[in-house]
């Protein structure tokens, strides 16, 4: 006999026009066939109903994993489990999705059928950090359903201090304004620290994320250690025949009010005879023009990634940004991509040596300085890396002709190519 | 039991699955060729490629945490009226992709026949993204979940229609940890008050001097309670930020009355016109109020309402602020401006006024 809890405060976010997961929960709970299922699920609207109640939380962590590995897994144990014992145990089980988040549904399926021998039924795609989360199993299951699904071709992502699961945007597999392979860019970077995702010891997490333009949908440059965005350096291109429509389409003031005068660095200007003029030296990809014009403008050829690394949420010490570490670099040749992830290792590495405990790359450049860090990790200063040089005079310059014969140095190899 | 314990298997570590092999065949084939996209009607997009391709992207909102039921469900209208295909947006929104035209209207009736919301595409409000809340994280405050679908109830119409200036991404969040993101509207949980420690408990479940390292304040120190090992908290310094409350459960920071709700505005991603912002706080002291958090919910409708009447086609909430100026915002949401809406952590002399720059 399958024990049911009264829930009168989440019956109240039942039906309604948005689909209710209440709904869902309750469905597991009511009508499928595996009593194993409805009872978790009975359990878990009780302790929830709980937690409405009274407003907190009752599921503790604890120390899960499957063989061979130390983390993947969020181990949680209920602090109320002897009046909702059925979901005592209910853990989740952090899975890495597709590069890009597709599916077939016939894998959709495949995994709802594991999933469906080992677990409470609930499952998300995806969590904040990028994961399928597979939410509710005992310890014993969680070995079980990892195997089945590793079987066929998954495997966990990370939890706590490691390298955590990758994100990459709908890319090139859809968008016109990718500016890079993400796809391979993502698995290639992500892949090459397995080790760090499954045994956590670094000092605290490590992300990647890779947006193929600079509207960065996968918020890299905010939420992520490492981001790598496609951009490019040529000129963009301009169909003029597609300007003259839009113009007679929206009017001339809308494309004056909306394009041209919203261009950060007023690089765009519209002739009188409804040609666009870019100045593509002054143009910084913003990525503006381009959306709002999407069949008449485009990314140019010589395109690339730009990296940024440090970004984060408030704690610890307040919300950081990713900073320029690399303006521009092509992702062409094996050696490019071999030259990505030598730089996340450098960055990695570096990281693992050098930050506090729980302290973010970004946080641990906020304390040692940017400089440090370029050092640490093998590259030079860039004016790109700043918003404009420093405004305190608090600095010892005397090894300044030293550092600036590098810089001529270093313009003197570039101009010679 | 009599027979030997069998041998564990040893994990495959094979990492991020390669994503191309669920890919569908037209967007596999003209991979990194495509000419330009257009929106037909809100929550479809048409990609059309340099070959002449063309695929129709059908965008679906779901209550993010699926039972299986659902996720069949949704694997059989993809099987039945679109192409067997499909991908997750970061949003928690499932899109279908066809490859022909005629499918796209028969798909959309399939989807909304089952519930689902088409929508969510270019200058609409789409799905909030969210944290698990009371289901399943150890650290909540509230339930983001229950937060998102009473606030998606409301919000159903802007999810359906192209009625923003530009595109408006929300988030929740159960901690100042703040997983949900930044948003043009976040709404999170923010503690008013220090947590209450239990001494019992400290000695045996907490690593000190590691709690002591997180506060961003220094306001924990250790501390004998009772003949105990245990910690202080000095409650004049104390943020109520909850950064001590992971490490060590018995510093308890969520309260029911007093961990309340607060919104920010104006965060942004994008690097479209201006850089990529973060988002700025514009009420606090709403209701930590299960099962439907009306106060947060009227909020954030006054916010988008103003929005909408008052920004430029195009002005994400952060362009359209940096337009107006925040003495007009306040104005014009009517929310009250308080002394907490001045910043005092580090840097923070940056997000003061130092001009005449004043609009009357």
């Amino acid at each position: 006999m399958v024990k049911k809890y009264e829930t009168p405060m989440l019956d109240q976010l039942r039906g309604g026009k948005w689909p209710s997961f209440i709904d869902g929960i309750t469905r597991l709970a009511e009508e499928h066939p595996d009593e194993r299922i409805r009872a978790v699920n009975h359990s878990l609207l009780g302790q929830l109903e709980h937690s409405y109640e009274t407003r907190k939380g009752y599921w503790k962590g604890g120390t899960v994993s499957v063989y061979g590995y130390g983390g993947g897994i969020i181990p949680r144990f209920s602090e109320v489990g002897d009046a909702f014992p059925k979901s005592r145990e209910f853990h989740t089980l952090r899975v890495q999705p597709p590069a890009g988040n597709y599916y077939t549904t016939d894998i959709l399926r495949q995994l709802a059928d594991s999933w469906e021998k080992y677990g409470s039924g609930l499952v998300t795609f995806h969590g904040q950090t990028g994961n399928i989360m597979f939410i509710g199993t005992t310890t014993e299951n969680t070995q079980h359903f990892f195997d089945e699904i590793n079987e066929y071709g998954f495997d966990l992502g990370g939890a706590g201090p490691c390298v955590r699961t990758a994100m990459s945007c709908v890319g090139a597999a859809r968008c016109e304004q990718s500016c890079a392979n993400e796809h391979k860019i993502h698995r290639l970077l992500v892949n090459n620290f397995m080790d760090d995702m499954h045994r956590p010891a670094l000092p605290y997490k490590f992300k990647f994320k890779v947006s193929g333009c600079p509207n960065d949908c996968m918020n890299s440059i905010e939420r992520s250690d490492f981001a790598v965005i496609g951009t490019w350096r040529d000129d963009m291109k301009v169909d003029q025949a597609e300007i003259k429509k839009y113009v007679a389409k929206k009017g001339r003031q809308y494309i004056i009010d909306n394009v041209i005068s919203r261009c950060p660095t007023q690089a765009l200007s519209l002739t009188d005879g409804d040609e666009l003029q870019v100045d593509n030296r002054n143009c910084v990809r913003c990525m503006h023009c381009l959306n709002v014009m999407p069949k008449a403008l485009s990314p140019g050829d010589d395109k690339g990634v730009t990296l940024l690394i440090g970004g984060k949420r408030t704690l610890k010490i307040g919300d950081l940004m990713g900073t320029v570490i690399v303006p521009f670099m092509k992702m062409e040749s094996d050696e490019d991509y071999e030259r990505i992830v030598e730089i996340a290792e450098e960055t990695i590495d570096f990281f693992a040596e050098n930050a506090l405990e729980h302290e973010r790359t970004g946080e641990m450049i906020e304390r040692i300085g940017l400089v440090n860090f370029l050092e640490g990790i093998g590259i030079e200063v860039d004016p790109n890396m700043v918003n404009h040089p420093r405004e305190s005079s608090y600095v010892r310059t005397d090894m300044w002709d030293e550092e600036a014969e590098k810089w001529f140095e270093r313009k003197a190899e570039q101009a010679a190519g | 039991m009599a027979e030997a314990k069998a041998t564990p298997r040893p994990p495959v570590e094979s990492g991020c699955p390669d994503g191309f092999q669920y890919m569908h065949p037209v967007m596999l084939k003209n991979y990194g060729n495509w000419a330009y996209h257009e929106d037909p009607q809100p929550g479809v997009l048409l990609h059309v490629a340099k070959s002449g391709d063309k695929i129709w992207t059908v965008r679906a909102g779901t209550q993010r945490i699926l039972d299986l039921f659902t996720l069949r469900k949704l694997c059989e209208i993809g099987d039945k009226y679109a192409d067997g295909f499909v991908r997750f947006t970061i949003r928690s929104n499932l899109e279908f992709m066809v490859a022909d035209e005629s499918k796209v209207q028969p798909l959309i009736d399939a989807i909304r026949k089952e519930g689902f919301i088409v929508g969510g595409t270019k200058n609409s409000v789409t799905m909030i993204s969210h944290t698990q809340g009371w289901l399943h994280c150890d650290i909540p405050g509230t339930d983001a979940s229950g937060v998102v679908k009473s606030m998606m109830d409301e919000l159903h119409d802007e999810f359906t229609n192209w009625n923003m200036p530009n595109r408006v991404h929300m988030t929740t969040s159960c901690c100042q940890i703040n997983c949900g993101g930044q948003g043009d509207i976040a709404i999170n949980i923010q503690h008013t008050k220090p947590p209450k420690i239990n001494h019992d408990l400290v000695a045996n479940v907490c690593e000190r001097p590691s709690v002591v390292a997180r506060c961003p304040v220094a306001a924990i120190r250790p501390a004998l309670v009772n003949g105990k090992p245990s910690l202080e908290v000095d409650e004049k310094k104390c943020i109520c930020c909850g950064a001590c409350y992971p490490p060590c459960p018995p510093m308890q920071i969520n309260d029911p009355e007093n961990s309340k709700l607060a919104i920010w505005v104006g965060g942004n991603h994008s690097n479209a016109r201006g850089k990529p912002t973060f988002q700025k706080l514009v009420a606090a002291g709403i209701p930590n109020n299960p099962p439907r958090w009306p106060e947060a919910t009227a909020i954030v409708k006054k916010i988008l309402k103003v929005y909408k009447e008052d920004a430029k086609d195009w002005e994400r909430m952060n362009d359209w602020i940096e337009r107006i100026g925040w003495p007009r915002f306040f104005e014009l949401t009517g929310l009250p401006f308080t002394k907490f809406h001045i910043d005092n952590w580090r840097g923070s002399r940056k997000s003061l006024n130092s001009s005449t720059h004043i609009r009357f």
